[in-house]
């Protein structure tokens, strides 16, 4: 790929060799986190295929928790390949939700109304976070440190003064007929699944509804978010910005990439990401909480870095942080269904992530240098 | 680094992954239960509460696992009790203090036919839900008139409910108990769990009320640093304190004589009768059909060396 030629891997005599399609799929920098995914999936279904982890509702739940995560990891890796953290992302989920929360039960707003004011005062977070990092030259992440620290405090206080508590409850119910409520948080091919649990493909309850009311909108948010991240990365303009930015600043600025607008935008997008997260957990389950988020800023980068993002910069896919988000969700929630000690689960999450790093690492290596 | 070497370090994560999966002792025909609650064990109060679980377990022959979300996220805890009910556990426990995020995953677990007690929290909840009993203490009202009750049968006639979180719903609820409880006199004090602030507040809020004998605080830490400020001020005597909860802190005041009461809830107890009730009912279809008061029980100076010597082993 094109990253590779910019690492100076490969020369065109190499690039011009004809090849199988099957050494060109190994070839591909993805194929890496692919295989990554493969190997977790098959010790998981070792550990626990019988335990209702390898079930329609049980997958289903594995890709809800894999898409909130890859929903992050998306828009963080683009700002890692620019060069760029964004330490801001966990708060702004709990300060997103405060605003839909404030904003619809406090103050009555239609909810699509509330969100759209979140996504608007998170973008223009996301921007000061990128014009500060981009005049000051201070470090990204000192500077979304900041804001972090911040951005929660202020959701705390700001809910304690006007709700007289840290939760919001009753958002969804404010306004029940919202089109905002199945766009983040409803279910698509309500009928399928309902036919498949006719035909007892899939469970039902007591109650005669199939036990997975369908794809839940969060996984096809994650879906499009990294078509539409891979599509700019590599066939636009600004995609070749994001490359050349994170690659070699100094050189980028010097051919005329606009640096500063690169990174301001791309600060805006994991602001919005966060936004959007929020919003989807808030029509999910109805209320929203100060401390939503909490760490999910280190969720989105272990998976853009699993997924082959390079923590430089100046290397990484959309395609490699939605496997990282995959592998890292399918971990958390395997986990749980090997019914292992609790007090373990930090050592085992670290361990599987450490085995999928390798692994990912090993076969990217052999792939690229086997030419 | 070399292929060979990355290969040995790559089996021995492999293999220690394994070697912990074993030691989880997976055997299918015992008896699967969740406990799924918002404290990590590593917390000292949830900590009792899982040394519980594994005794109960222990004696039951029981699968039983017990997790809690990493951070305090309620959608991240939701995830958890939807992971018990698809392994079709034949028992969950869980805590309730979010019920709006939680309902939607309590309904699966009945709609999948799962028996579910609350502990700790979420008392109102098992009615509304179709939950089956509430192990835990009673409400925080209940618990503020039942202080009141106790001060005044030490002969206080006017009392201060200091609050460390105003504004926490569970709090103001308990000082309204507590006023209750005392006919009417008693007031209420912004503290914080500062302890400057704490001391600089309470030693002028008493010069300004002489007929206040009698001072709740709502948590073991507020109970220490008002203790120690008016240790300072050199006015411990004239005043009858009580508290909730135990700590290292309030044990040493409470030999002292320096505070008068600290409410336990016994949560060793939210762990272990769960656990047991739900081996029970999966075993034999039995389970009590009213919940179970816990606590709380106040502790005096003449329980601190006993329950000093529990406390060392995890069980209070």
């Amino acid at each position: 790929m094109s990253a590779n030629l910019r690492k100076g891997v490969g020369s065109d005599a190499a690039r011009l060799q004809r090849s199988s399609r099957l050494s060109r799929l190994l070839k591909r920098p993805e194929f890496g986190a692919l295989s990554g995914a493969i190997l977790i999936y098959v010790i998981f279904y070792l550990l626990a295929g019988s335990s209702g982890m390898f079930t329609v509702q049980g997958l289903i739940e594995v890709l809800q928790v894999s898409a909130e995560i890859g929903i992050l990891a998306t828009a963080a890796s683009m700002l890692m390949i620019a060069g760029e953290f964004d330490l801001s992302i966990g708060s702004m989920i709990g300060f997103a939700g405060v605003i839909v929360g404030l904003a619809s039960v406090v103050y009555h707003l239609p909810l699509y109304l509330a969100v759209l004011l979140s996504f608007v005062i998170c973008a223009a977070i996301g921007a000061l976070n990128g014009w500060l990092t981009a005049k000051t030259g201070l470090p990204s992440f000192i500077v979304t440190l900041a804001s972090m620290l911040i951005l929660r405090g202020e959701a705390i206080s700001e809910t304690r003064a006007i709700n007289g508590y840290t939760q919001i409850s009753g958002i969804t119910a404010s306004d029940p007929n919202s089109l905002a409520i199945p766009l983040f948080g409803g279910n698509a091919g309500q009928g399928l699944f309902s036919w498949m649990a006719h035909r007892h493909w899939i469970e039902s309850n007591p109650l005669g509804q199939p036990i997975i009311a369908g794809i839940p909108a969060s996984v096809l948010w994650w879906i499009v978010l990294t078509l539409l991240a891979t599509w700019v990365l590599l066939r636009t303009r600004f995609g070749n910005w994001i490359y050349a930015v994170g690659g070699e600043e100094t050189s980028a600025r010097n051919v005329g990439v606009p640096v500063d607008r690169v990174k301001i935008i791309l600060f805006m997008v994991t602001a919005l990401s966060a936004a959007l997260f929020a919003a989807i957990q808030i029509m999910q389950v109805g209320s929203a909480d100060t401390l939503r988020g909490t760490q999910k800023e280190f969720d989105a980068i272990i998976a853009a870095v699993i997924g082959g993002t390079l923590l430089t910069g100046g290397y990484g896919s959309a395609i490699g942080a939605f496997l990282g988000a995959l592998i890292y969700g399918t971990v958390q929630m395997g986990i749980i269904y090997t019914r292992s000690d609790a007090d373990r689960f930090k050592v085992f999450l670290g361990l599987m992530v450490l085995l999928a790093v390798l692994f990912n690492n090993f076969i990217r290596r052999r792939a690229t240098l086997s030419r | 680094m070399k292929p060979a070497r990355r290969r040995v370090l790559i089996a021995l994560t492999l293999g220690l992954s394994f070697s912990l999966y074993q030691s989880a002792g997976l055997a299918e025909e015992t008896i699967k239960i969740a406990v799924v609650t918002h404290g990590q064990s590593s917390d000292s109060y949830w900590g009792v509460v899982k040394r519980g679980v594994d005794d109960a377990a222990r004696l039951m022959r029981a699968n039983v696992t017990y997790d809690a979300p990493q951070t305090t996220d309620m959608v991240a805890m939701s995830r958890l009790i939807d992971a018990a009910v698809n392994q079709k556990v034949q028992g969950l426990v869980v805590s309730i203090p979010d019920a709006a995020a939680l309902e939607r995953s309590l309904k699966a677990a009945v709609n999948a036919g799962i028996p579910v007690i609350v502990i700790d929290s979420g008392k109102e909840e098992v009615e509304k839900l179709g939950l089956k009993l509430y192990v835990g203490t009673t409400s925080y009202f209940d618990q503020g008139m039942g202080a009141a009750k106790r001060l005044m049968a030490a002969g206080v006639k006017k009392g201060v409910c200091a609050n460390h979180e105003p504004g926490n719903l569970i709090n103001e609820s308990a000082c309204d108990g507590f006023k209750k409880g005392m006919d009417g006199s008693a007031d209420r004090l912004e503290i914080s769990l500062d302890p400057t602030d704490t001391a600089s507040r309470i030693n002028a809020y008493l010069r300004a009320h002489p007929d206040v004998s009698g001072i709740l605080a709502l948590g073991a830490p507020s109970a220490s640093n008002i203790v120690s400020a008016l240790r300072q001020s050199g006015v411990i005597g004239r005043y009858k304190i009580g508290n909730f909860d135990v700590s290292g802190d309030t044990l040493a005041a409470l030999s002292k004589n320096e505070l008068l009461f600290s409410f336990d809830s016994q949560q060793y107890l939210m762990g272990y009768l769960p656990v047991v009730m739900l081996t029970l009912n999966a075993r034999y279809g039995v389970l009590p059909i009213s919940n179970i008061y816990t606590g709380p029980t106040a502790i005096t100076s003449q329980d601190v060396d006993r329950i000093k010597i529990l406390s060392r082993q995890g069980v209070r």
